[in-house]
């Protein structure tokens, strides 16, 4: 039997994975994959907690992380069409109207 | 056996996480995305979990995955614009998500020493019948909210990506004339 700790840690390294990607790609959707990295990253440390303590719970919040993940691809997605509709580009670097 | 499948996916999931991060062209990161969707649901299959493990593949690696090739394609952009070669950003991204990295295991590490390890696997965990009945009895709420979330989300895309009409564009010129 696998200790659920390896689970963990594999799903911290998939954290870490997918923090890092955030952080340094330029191009908007490859963020938006990162981040899309780190979601799951979450639910499998969610479903490793719910084998560790024979709860329910743990599934449930990974439908409830799923729905909202969905909703923030699509609503993302149509922003990035938006903002490309507008500048002829999705790279972050470039999306700088606002910075400080 | 249970161990080498682990171990076999793990690193699967591991090394596609990697080519999502560092691959430049964006439709292999999220072929990338999809290999590793598919090895995490393989765990979740070894963790008790094969609703859940369904779901995965059918929502994240069909319908959203999906998108983004759409979005990608509708788009067309396959490379990196500025790569800005000797900018410090990422040796300090990298710094922070080796802490945030070790930060985790340390503290998990931490917090399951000496726990006795877990049960057998029960029929209680695993029945999709359970997990029903503790959605639409104890969760009912957070349920629907969801599901007016999606709605909402999906009008906000409808709205955002439409192409503006003629008439607004018009409208908007007329504003900004005088």
């Amino acid at each position: 039997m696998i200790p659920i700790s390896w689970y963990l840690l594999l799903s911290a390294l998939l954290f870490a994975i997918g923090a890092a990607g955030a952080l340094t790609r330029r191009n908007g959707i490859s963020i938006f994959l990162s981040i899309e990295l780190m979601l799951n990253a979450a639910n499998l440390a969610l479903v490793a907690y719910s084998r560790l303590w024979n709860a329910r719970t743990g599934q449930l919040v990974v439908l409830f992380v799923l729905a909202v993940a969905a909703a923030e691809a699509a609503v993302g997605l149509a922003l990035f069409i938006a903002i490309y509709r507008q500048r002829r580009t999705i790279d972050v670097n470039r999306m700088n109207l606002m910075r400080w | 056996m249970e161990t080498a499948v682990f171990l076999l996916f793990a690193f699967l999931a591991v090394a596609s996480a990697g080519v999502v991060v560092a691959h430049k062209n964006p439709v292999y990161a999220t072929m990338g995305l999809v290999l590793t969707l598919f090895s995490t649901a393989v765990l979740f299959v070894l963790l008790g979990a094969p609703f859940i493990a369904t779901l995965q593949i059918l929502v994240y690696a069909g319908a959203i995955v999906v998108l983004f090739l759409f979005v990608l394609m509708l788009l067309n952009i396959t490379r990196e614009e500025t790569p800005q070669p000797g900018q410090p950003v990422q040796r300090w991204a990298a710094i922070l998500a080796a802490a945030v990295f070790s930060g985790m295991a340390g503290m998990l590490l931490w917090r399951s020493y000496g726990q006795a390890s877990q049960q057998p696997l029960t029929e209680q965990l695993v029945s999709l019948k359970g997990l029903a009945g503790d959605l639409f009895a104890e969760y009912l709420l957070p349920f629907e909210i969801v599901g007016l979330l999606l709605l909402v989300a999906v009008i906000a895309a409808t709205v955002l990506a439409r192409r503006p009409d003629t008439d607004e564009l018009n409208a908007t010129s007329q504003e900004r004339k005088p």
